[in-house]
């Protein structure tokens, strides 16, 4: 029998707000542990939440540019449950009136599209960090609490069971990052911990419209690593199933090392957590006009982005996907573009020279003068300069920040040419590789690439090699 | 003159006339505490040095001629359940014992702004759980008219503080009942104010939806003062509502001409102590007397109220208490691991009836019996609302007992929760309703005992309870102000 791969996602995502959900405390990553807490975000008796407005903005925002249904009136709701890295043995969540239903993220897939469906997304809070002495809560002589993150809004999505396989996960989870970057809802920073991903799989007859029994996978700390576990996991039940075997309903975790999922001690019965309304919060009312103030005020999109780039530039797709993925080398070729017209060529050179000294240097783009690359650009256009030397200019310029007109007046870089400048270069070449020049006139033509060689190395790399190849070959055919 | 016999009414206009300092009037209650305390134990936490400190400042800015609130200079004692920075505050329980909170609640902070020196903290029902002050982790409070009887709860300490002349004023909390019927029971004025009119910020939470701060007094002026200071919008409440806070000052010229007064039929019940309904209904013949119109009315959901907040509040208060887990703050029992922790420290930190309430609350929000239990409780609750909604289209009062009997014994009704329940029989629909419930003296039983009648108002009229409160106290001959505490070694202070 052939199966197919379903699969769910849960994603959960630091809204990029300066502070907490339901109090005034920083959400500054990175800072001394509990330092940036308070009786609220610490659930000191008697401390009550009050909504941070930004969030509740910022929430509004991620679910439009997600095209999921932002509902007028959504309710909090507590989630009980013990642990110690949540200060009041509960969340506050929202549970079956949450801020968004529906949606979709509509992806790419080697040239297709697909609407990725989405079941909701909801407004949280974030619980603290534990830090264990061993492996686990279980076994450790001890383990640290930092609060600094407990309080910090937490966006919820969750997609419908939809997405066929490890690939098409990551495809997903890499244009959500892409789109709720663009928003500014969320810096989406995995490696902090800003935006992560758990999974639902499972497995079913192909073509079957009922769903098998599934697996919970978490633990995966990279886009690639969430394909990574999908795709093991999917084989794994695959295995299961053909070898005449039951999927066991359990969650498994990613062992990033060893490449595979492995089953989480499994809790004493399913866990309930006696949801709630959250009776110190009232129901959360919009306003029609505040959705519609922040659509209004909606930044452009990548997909719109990378449409906009190849009709209002010429791009090609490629191009168009790597400035729009890429926001930041994107907005520089934008600002670039506004004063060179040569769109294609400058295209050529962002992609590729500019993100070449980038990545050797470890600068980034936003530390570039997009005017000192034009002025870059037009000496090498006016023939000014060579291409060699352009290139060494561009790198000095990203390490120093110098501008190459005054670093060709300066260093005296500006172009050699002219038979007043080259012949005494050529003559003397001639003088001393008498060999060299013998060949030539016996007929080898590689000889004249070597004296060309010859008279740029001389020239310091600032003369044409076309030009000097005509020159050479005159000379020495005038004797 | 003694100071501690004044009300609080009396304090501020000798204060303002700089006939007595601040460090005078606390220095009365600080000795009365001295002589009573011991018999009554109203207090958890004494806070003497702290009074007299504020009484200093307080007097020292007032002999520099600054302009201070009438209530500056007038001392307070305040429910175990009400954050204090820096001053252990304990809820009555093992778990928090030791717990010092590194911030105000909101009604404390805005009474030391005023200069109010605080007395202490008072004892309570552990969490507010209970109508007796006996399910306090450290000792029960006494009645002061009859040592031998309970002072009501949950808020008994600050009852008895006030009706001893321990404290002029105090301020308790009220869930279903933790402020009126200890009032009633020890001869008060105690208000229940509508739901989100005193912030909740800084209030150790037993029933979220239902908990409100409010005033104990001798007087309805002198309640009236104290709803003054503590009303209002407050940004970290967002329960709290942003209604204007009217000026509740009780005026000697109040009348009842032409008040509805709905005396509702469930809170006269022939089942109640026959002299308490006899007080009740001679109040109202006074209120009539006066010219006010009244009628019978009745509220046939109040049977329901009692079993709908027997799983609200529970509900609630299983969440509430959740984070009494020992790894922040609080009582930590130790344990080999992180369950065992957590098991042993709220296993031996919480006393029985809390520990009930959490077991009930837990069963009611399970997956299962949500639907059955907390959700119907909820659908009750709507109702009861609009019965009260009706109501008040013909009535400005609704009035009844406040309690079914007088003050009971001590350990009469510990061995049997339901019976302890249904001591707030009538205190438990106003809540659910969330508006405003007044307990006023009405009567005195024949054992000496004070009897109280209870006032609802619609929302935000607490100002009409303390005026009629304020109206029925002028006819109060039938009662003296405060008992006279007869000692168990003979005698009486």
């Amino acid at each position: 029998m052939k199966y197919e791969v379903v699969i769910g996602l849960e994603i959960h995502l630091e809204l990029q707000t300066c502070s907490k959900l339901f109090c005034s405390c920083s959400t500054t990553f990175g800072k001394e542990p509990n330092t940036n807490c308070c009786p609220i975000c610490l659930g000191l008796p008697g401390s009550l939440p009050a909504f941070n407005r930004r969030a509740i903005e910022l929430a509004v925002t991620a679910a439009l540019v997600l095209n999921s249904n932002v509902q007028l009136k959504s309710r909090f709701d507590r989630k009980n449950y013990f642990y110690p890295d949540l200060p009041k043995a509960y969340q506050i969540s929202q549970y079956d009136q949450p801020l968004a239903k529906g949606g979709y993220l509509r992806i790419e897939t080697d040239g297709n599209y697909r609407n990725i469906k989405l079941e909701r997304v909801h407004l949280e809070e974030e619980a603290g960090k534990l830090i264990h002495s061993g492996e686990s809560i279980i076994g450790s002589d001890y383990s640290l609490v930092d609060y600094n993150r407990a309080g910090i809004p937490l966006l919820e999505i969750v997609t419908a069971p939809d997405i066929t396989c490890g690939r098409e996960a990551r495809l997903f989870l890499e244009d959500l990052r892409s789109i709720l970057l663009y928003s500014g809802a969320s810096d989406c920073r995995m490696e902090e911990g800003s935006l992560r991903c758990d999974a639902n799989i499972s497995l079913r007859p192909s073509g079957s419209d009922k769903l098998g029994t599934k697996a919970e996978v978490k633990n995966m700390n990279s886009f690639r690593s969430v394909e990574l576990a999908l795709n093991f996991e999917a084989r794994r039940q695959a295995e299961i199933l053909v070898a005449g075997g039951t999927i066991t309903q359990e969650t498994r975790h990613w062992d990033e090392e060893k490449k595979l999922t492995i089953p989480l001690r499994s809790k004493e019965g399913s866990s309930d957590y006696r949801y709630f309304p959250e009776p110190d919060l009232l129901p959360l009312i919009l306003e029609d006009n505040l959705i519609k103030e922040i659509s209004a005020a909606l930044p452009e999109l990548p997909a719109a982005r990378r449409e906009r780039l190849k009709e209002q530039f010429g791009l090609d797709s490629s191009e168009a996907a790597l400035f729009t993925v890429n926001r930041s080398l994107g907005d520089f070729f934008e600002e670039a573009a506004g004063k060179y017209s040569d769109y294609k060529n400058l295209a050529k050179w962002v992609q590729g020279d500019l993100l070449y000294y980038l990545r050797e240097s470890g600068k980034t783009v936003e530390e570039v003068d997009p005017q000192q690359f034009i002025e870059l650009l037009a000496l090498l256009d006016a023939g000014e300069i060579n291409r060699p030397v352009a290139k060494d200019l561009l790198n000095e310029m990203i390490l120093k920040g110098t501008s190459p007109q005054i670093m060709v007046q300066k260093k005296g870089l500006g172009r050699i040419s002219g038979d007043e400048q080259l012949l005494p270069l050529v003559e003397k070449v001639i003088d001393e590789n008498p060999g060299a020049v013998e060949n030539y006139r016996q007929g080898k033509d590689k000889a004249i690439a070597f004296l060309v060689g010859r008279v740029l190395a001389r020239s310091g790399g600032r003369a044409d090699p076309g030009e000097v190849n005509q020159i050479l070959k005159e000379k020495i055919s005038r004797g | 003159m003694k100071l501690y016999e004044q009300t609080a009414a009396n304090l501020s206009m000798l204060l303002q006339k700089k006939e007595v300092s601040s460090v005078e009037v606390v220095q009365s209650f600080l000795d009365r505490i001295e002589l009573v305390e011991p018999y009554v134990k109203s207090f958890i936490t004494h806070t003497p040095a702290m009074a007299l400190d504020m009484a200093n400042a307080v007097d020292n800015r007032r002999v520099g001629g600054e302009k201070l609130h009438p209530l500056a200079g007038v001392p307070i004692a305040v429910k175990d359940n009400i954050s204090t920075q820096g001053l252990r505050t304990t809820c009555a329980s093992r778990v928090l014992e030791n717990y010092i909170p590194p911030y105000d609640a909101t009604v404390v902070e805005t009474i030391r702004r005023l200069g109010m020196p605080l007395l202490g903290k008072t004892n309570m029902d552990e969490f507010a759980m209970g109508s007796s002050t006996e399910n306090s982790a450290f000792y029960p409070t006494r009645n002061p008219w009859d040592l031998e009887r309970v002072p009501g709860g949950s808020s008994g300490g600050s009852a008895v503080a006030v009706s001893t002349g321990m404290a002029p004023l105090a301020l308790g909390s009220d869930t279903g009942g933790s402020i009126r019927q200890p009032a009633s029971l020890c001869g008060l004025t105690g208000l229940r104010p509508t739901y989100g009119r005193v912030s909740r910020y800084g209030l150790i939470a037993f029933a979220s939806s239902l908990d409100q701060i409010g005033p104990l007094s001798l007087t309805a002026q002198d309640s009236a003062m104290l709803m003054n200071v503590i009303s209002g919008y407050d940004s970290l409440d967002s329960t709290s509502l942003s209604e204007a806070v009217h000026d509740y000052t009780v005026h000697p010229e109040e009348d009842v001409k032409k008040l509805r007064v709905g005396v509702i039929k469930q809170n006269v019940s022939e089942s109640f102590d026959p002299q308490i309904t006899a007080a009740v209904m001679k109040s109202v013949a006074l209120l009539k007397d006066n010219g006010a119109d009244v009628d019978d009315v009745s509220l046939p959901l109040t049977d329901y109220g009692l079993g709908a907040y027997y799983l609200i509040a529970p509900s609630e208060a299983s969440s509430n208490l959740g984070r009494y887990d020992g790894v922040r703050y609080g009582y930590n029992s130790g344990g080999d691991n992180i369950e065992a922790m957590f098991s042993a420290t709220r296993g031996r930190g919480f006393g029985p009836e809390v520990k009930r309430r959490i077991m009930i609350g837990t069963y009611a929000l399970s997956a299962g019996y949500y639907d059955a239990y907390y959700l119907q409780a909820m659908k009750v609750r709507t109702l009861i609302r609009r019965d009260y909604e009706t109501a008040f289209k013909r009535f400005d009062i609704l009035v009844g007992a406040t309690t079914p009997t007088p003050a009971f014994k001590i350990g009469e009704k510990t061995e049997d929760p339901l019976q302890m329940y249904l001591s707030d029989i009538c205190n438990i629909t106003d809540a659910l309703a969330g508006v405003p419930s007044l307990s006023v003296p009405c009567g005195i039983s024949s054992d000496g005992l004070p009897l109280g009648m209870q006032l609802a108002a619609p929302p935000f009229r607490e100002g009409l309870l303390l005026k009629v409160a304020g109206f029925l106290e002028q006819n109060r001959d039938y009662l003296p102000l405060r008992p006279r505490v007869k000692l168990p070694e003979g005698g009486e202070v």
